[in-house]
């Protein structure tokens, strides 16, 4: 069925076929070949095709079905009960229970650290790819900022470990504390630098390429008459790019924060490496947590009964569902810019 | 929009503040793009600083010392090297084929109406989590056959079938309209005119395609940690059999161990990833501005 409307487009224009005719004095084999040769080409392009849509749905399909034994048992409540305890000895309470209250509010909180550094610096780093920098530099420092997508999460999180966590320790953790310690949220500086915190910073450094790469092409796509047009009213550089750049690619830019955001809820290696495996909320950026992706990582190969197997899926399926509804939600809200979402990637 | 504009245009005593305020803006913008470079600067040079003191002859042709022992010194990670590039060769040789097709069918083929779920399905593998991903394959493969190579590669090609079916995309959009049309008036089928005049056009794009594709599923961790991960210091090329040893899980591993030694590890295997990942970036680059100079494109 698939295949009709394709076919049916193959062949509109009566010009075209009158062509064939006349290239076509080889006779009827050559014919014979071509007609095959169309079908066969044709299918077997449709049929992978029809195969990356089956793919999708067999990934929703397995990932439901897997998370199926703990949504019949913990249900919806599963997203905001915060005990997770995989003990099966019968004397401890709650032994064999689930929730991922805890997981949730880790994943928003590192997501929220992530955007609210990277998005104002992601702009800016588009403002002056696009507009700032001269052709020669932009054309250096362009492709260095992509490049930064390329490093692997898990050398980042190496990188977080070993040389990001003992500087924010050090460093930015007393810093922060002793000028907003007043707020629950910079308490104490915890003892290694792992944490909430150096996780949302990671994950920052793997959304800001992102960010960057989507609003320097919108940038770029604001039709010059615009932005002249505004300088020629004597708006400096700024006033241009904030009233008409700026305004005129809002919808754009909400959709690659979007994406950007799709990419940090999603990001289990560097977060599990990073988040320092917390069991609780804390009101503390500075202490530890986890996140949906990175209890994945650390329990999936150990885990010790089938419920929390079970249990972990349904931690997928949450993150599926959310990335299902940051894709349709930055489709709708600037249909056209959602295909730059590969601009990194 | 122009009401806006001219609402700032308004000359008045402000001039000078406004000029400042523009320098200010330029400055923390420029600012912001060197900070990025910056931080590009640092982590490569941590993972070269790190990484060269361990880097030797042997840590690249021998296997891991001391069997299943952890936390010694010495030994290389030759099996994982070896297992990398068989993982990253085997969901490449899955992923490209389906990838060209299905963008032949996008660019050359489709309906608008055939082409939108093939594109929104393509959208969502491309944002998928590569976690999820990773639990999708335990669920299909792992779960009933235990880990081994294929559902590592497997995973590894749904991570980038978007990547390929994508850079072959604007490949395919860059070949001249002009040149399907002439194909097209001199009565040639329109399979004859996909594989002897298009494809051949866009090879070189396809070419990046796969590079950026090799460089991509070298770095991924997530999918390999459910398929692939369980411990081995031997080299295992069956792909059918058990799990088989690579980079990325080492350095996972290496990374979460309390022994200051397999941190050294964890560099050492970290610069091999990374300067594989650079080389094949650049190379895609290189081969990417060729191609554009060859079909005319600025």
């Amino acid at each position: 069925m698939l295949l009709c409307p394709a076919m049916a487009h193959a062949e509109t224009t009566a010009t075209e076929a009158d062509l064939r005719q006349i290239g076509r004095s080889g006779g009827g084999l050559r014919r014979m070949a071509d007609r095959f040769g169309d079908r066969a080409l044709l299918g077997l392009t449709a049929l992978a095709s029809l195969a990356a849509v089956a793919l999708i749905a067999l990934v929703i399909d397995r990932v439901v079905a897997g998370s199926m034994p703990s949504i019949s048992k913990f249900g919806l409540g599963f997203l905001w009960h915060t005990t997770w305890n995989p003990s099966l000895s019968s004397g401890v309470r709650d032994s064999n229970v689930f929730g991922a209250g805890v997981l949730v509010y880790g994943t928003l909180v590192t997501s929220a650290i992530a955007l609210l550094i990277a998005v104002p610096l992601g702009i800016a780093i588009g403002v002056y790819l696009s507009m700032l920098s001269s052709g020669r530099l932009a054309a250096v420092i362009g492709p260095l900022v992509e490049l930064l997508a390329s490093v692997p999460s898990v050398i980042i999180g190496l990188w977080g470990i070993v040389v990001l966590a003992p500087f924010l320790h050090s460093t930015i953790e007393p810093a922060l504390h002793s000028a907003l310690g007043w707020t629950a949220i910079f308490g104490e500086p915890g003892t290694t630098g792992l944490g909430i915190f150096n996780a949302g910073v990671v994950l920052s450094i793997m959304v800001l390429p992102i960010i960057a790469a989507i609003t320097r092409d919108l940038f770029l796509n604001v039709p010059r008459e615009l932005k002249e047009g505004a300088l020629a009213l004597g708006a400096t550089r700024w006033e241009m790019i904030r009233t008409v750049v700026l305004h005129s690619t809002r919808s754009g830019i909400i959709a690659a924060t979007i994406l950007g955001l799709a990419r940090a809820l999603g990001e289990a290696i560097a977060v599990t490496q990073t988040i320092g495996a917390g069991t609780a909320i804390k009101a503390s950026l500075f202490a530890n947590g986890d996140t949906l992706g990175s209890r994945i990582a650390e329990q999936f190969i150990g885990a010790v009964s089938k419920l929390q197997v079970s249990s972990l899926f349904y931690c997928a399926l949450i993150l599926l569902v959310m990335e299902l509804m940051a894709n349709i939600g930055a489709q709708l809200i600037a249909g056209r810019y959602a295909r730059l979402q590969g601009a990194v990637r | 929009m122009a009401n806006q504009v001219g609402a700032v245009l308004t000359p008045g005593p402000g001039l000078r503040r406004r000029r400042r305020t523009d320098r200010l803006m330029r400055a923390s913008a420029t600012a912001a793009a060197m900070l990025a470079v910056a931080i590009l600067a640092i982590m490569v040079g941590s993972v070269a600083v790190h990484g060269a003191s361990q880097l030797s002859i042997s840590f690249l042709t021998e296997n891991p010392a001391g069997g299943s022992l952890v936390g010694l010194a010495g030994g290389g990670i030759a099996n994982a090297i070896i297992g990398s590039a068989l993982l990253v060769a085997v969901a490449t040789a899955m992923a490209l084929p389906m990838g060209v097709l299905i963008a032949i069918y996008l660019t050359e083929l489709s309906t608008p109406r055939t082409a939108r779920p093939v594109r929104l399905a393509l959208d969502l593998l491309n944002g998928l989590p590569t976690i999820v991903t990773g639990i999708f394959v335990f669920g299909l493969l792992v779960a009933s056959h235990g880990q081994s190579g294929i559902a590592a590669s497997f995973a590894l090609a749904v991570v980038i079938l978007p990547v390929i079916t994508r850079t072959t995309q604007e490949m395919l959009l860059l070949v001249p309209r002009d040149l399907r049309d002439a194909a097209h008036a001199l009565g040639i089928s329109r399979w004859r005119t996909i594989t002897s005049v298009v494809l051949p056009g866009a090879l070189g794009g396809i070419l990046t395609g796969v590079v950026l594709a090799l460089a991509r599923a070298a770095g991924e961790t997530a999918p390999l940690l459910l398929t692939s991960s369980i411990f081995s210091s031997h080299t295992t090329l069956n792909v059918f059999g058990a799990a088989i040893p690579n980079i990325p899980i080492d350095i996972f591993s290496y990374s979460e161990s309390p022994f200051p030694v397999e941190h050294a590890k964890a560099w050492g295997a970290a610069l091999v990833l990374i300067v594989l990942i650079l080389v094949g970036n650049l190379t895609a680059r290189a081969l990417l501005a060729r191609q554009r100079r060859r079909l005319g494109v600025l």
